[in-house]
């Protein structure tokens, strides 16, 4: 009997204990080593970085860890650039998403209510298809002699081709579209659930439409508004594939510069600098994203 | 006051759906160009298809993303079932607030990160680089997408089932696999097909991991990308999009059936 209780403790703690150890060897030692490597300097031998971890010579380990990759980043203005940069058009690309995405999930949600999952499955369809693929199709519309073009100039609406490809525009057009899911879907679960006589009262009180949108619709869905803006800034701040096809050589984003460190200079420590960068730049988005994730799963029927 | 469509509804949600249609259309429809310029119409022909099936590396990357996609959407799985039990059923273990850190942030950490450390880990361990390198970062990447949505399912569910089913005397075990699996495996389900799509698709976190004869199918579909439109991608991508299709068609119908089943049973 002993034996047996024994035995069923033992499976039952395996249930959180296996997926926590895969997490923990998978995610969290990787983790670490990116912050010990940003602190050692580049070799070249391979792999391209002085050695990890002797457990004979302990002193050594410490005294090899310097700060230079950081002091590095903080010297050329590139990185401090790019990472503004970043910023920048993540947040400009998150604003457009909320002007794009709102009507159309306001839309959704005054739907009638046969066709609503329909109209979800339809948002959410476009996701499932290969990111780079919806990408690439945009090239073959943005490039000049491009499909736009020729559709504008076919309505007599420009003379010359639209040189749209390789400019931050197509950045912007390539995160609002491959990201739009992401900010309707949030937006809709807040706005569907909406009572709908709170509008119609006032209404009658005598407020204008535009008014109570502003007064009612929009505060109601404000944790919709902040799930979806953060879902959508956070990984647009690291986005490598869409600057990169889109954005031609000017376009600076702190995920290229990664990218382009580790592939074509070869420069592990530095571009494990950067990652930590970046990590910083959005640890305070991921920790309210996190805090607003779990209580909206609280707070669920 | 039922919801009435205003004519602003119906234009934002016709807009909408055109933008996020109208390039995959587009994709599709110049996949059937003759001419090899991607986007000048040169007639009608399916010339890209046979060039595609010729085309030995696309061929032999589509083969490794697939295995890498099955194999490590169903270790995903299994693990993220788990997680998600864990989380839902098994209250405050010690470091659970790490253990939910760790679920959640792999889904908003930048992929370039992801990329990164698995890679510098994989180093670190001396493991070659090439397929299963992949595979075991794919499975750490989709395991939290698997917990999310069987998560969100567990939290739903009714317990007093269970409950009634140890009350009649099921050992624990025999409860999980008899009731609490077959009521959430939809969620089970779903959450494989999530991971093997992402696996499928990721272009950045295979890049970083990917060693000789393992080049999938992103990877191949980006270096060509880089040099310039190609029909055959169109044609290749024109596939991939039809069979996701297809399937997310099917597995709402059967979704469907199911549902309507269950409700039958009900009465």
């Amino acid at each position: 009997m002993k034996e047996r209780s024994f035995t069923k403790r033992l499976t039952s703690g395996l249930v959180p204990a296996i997926p926590y150890l895969w997490l923990g060897v998978f995610f969290l030692v990787p983790f670490l080593i990116v912050f010990k490597i940003s602190l050692s300097d580049p070799a070249i031998a391979q792999p391209p970085y002085k050695p990890v971890f002797e457990w004979s010579d302990i002193t050594g380990f410490f005294s090899a860890l310097d700060v230079e990759n950081f002091e590095l980043l903080t010297q050329d203005d590139l990185y401090f650039r790019a990472t503004l940069s970043s910023v920048r058009i993540a947040a400009i690309s998150t604003i457009l998403l909320l002007l794009v995405g709102f009507p159309i999930a306001y839309g959704m949600a005054r739907a009638p209510e046969r066709h609503r999952s329909l109209l979800v499955a339809l948002v959410i369809l476009p996701f499932w298809t290969s990111f780079l693929i919806r990408i690439y199709a945009w090239i073959a519309i943005l490039k000049p002699e491009g499909l736009l073009t020729q559709a504008l100039t076919g309505m007599g609406l420009i003379s010359e081709p639209l040189d749209i490809l390789n400019t931050e525009w197509a950045v912007y057009i390539g995160i609002v579209y491959a990201y739009l899911p992401f900010m309707v879907l949030p937006l809709y679960a807040t706005l569907e659930k909406m009572d709908d006589t709170l509008l119609e009262a006032a209404l009658d009180l005598g407020s204008t439409p535009w008014r109570s949108f502003w007064t009612i619709t929009v505060p109601l869905a404000m944790p919709g508004i902040i799930a979806g803006s953060l879902l959508c800034f956070i990984p647009a701040v690291g986005e490598f594939v869409i600057p990169d096809l889109l954005g031609g050589s000017e376009t600076l984003m702190i995920g290229r510069q990664l990218w382009s460190e580790f592939f074509s200079n070869r420069d592990w420590p530095l571009a494990s600098a950067v990652a930590i960068l970046l990590l910083i730049v959005l640890v305070l988005p991921i920790v309210i994203y996190r805090d607003v994730e779990a209580r909206r799963m609280e707070t669920r029927p | 006051m039922t919801r009435r469509l205003s004519i602003f509804n119906v234009t934002s949600l016709v807009l909408g759906f055109a933008f996020l249609y109208l390039p995959i259309l587009l994709l599709v429809v110049y996949s059937f160009n003759s001419s090899r310029l991607v986007t000048v119409w040169g007639g009608f022909s399916t010339q890209w298809y046979g060039a595609l099936f010729r085309n030995q590396a696309l061929m032999e990357a589509a083969w490794v993303t697939l295995r890498i996609a099955l194999l490590s959407a169903s270790i995903a799985t299994v693990l993220g079932t788990l997680a998600a039990l864990a989380l839902t059923r098994y209250g405050r273990f010690p470091g659970r607030t790490l253990f939910t850190g760790m679920v959640y942030a792999p889904m908003v950490m930048p992929e370039v990160i992801t990329g990164l450390s698995l890679l510098l880990f994989f180093v670190a361990i001396d493991l070659d680089r090439g397929f299963w390198t992949i595979t075991l970062a794919h499975t750490t990447l989709t395991m939290c997408f698997v917990t999310v949505v069987v998560q969100a399912r567990l939290m739903t569910f009714d317990r007093s089932l269970e409950e009634a089913a140890m009350d009649l005397g099921a050992p624990p075990l025999r409860t999980f696999f008899s009731v609490t699996l077959p009521l959430i495996a939809p969620s089970i389900v779903a959450g494989f097909l999530l991971a093997f799509t992402l696996s499928l698709d990721d272009l950045v976190v295979a890049s970083f991991n990917t060693g000789p004869g393992a080049t999938t199918l992103p990877i191949r579909i980006y270096s060509q990308v880089r040099l310039g439109l190609s029909p055959e991608i169109n044609a290749a991508s024109t596939i991939l999009i039809g069979l996701v299709t297809l399937g997310v068609i099917s597995a709402t119908l059967l979704s469907k059936r199911s549902v309507l089943r269950s409700r039958r049973n009900a009465h």
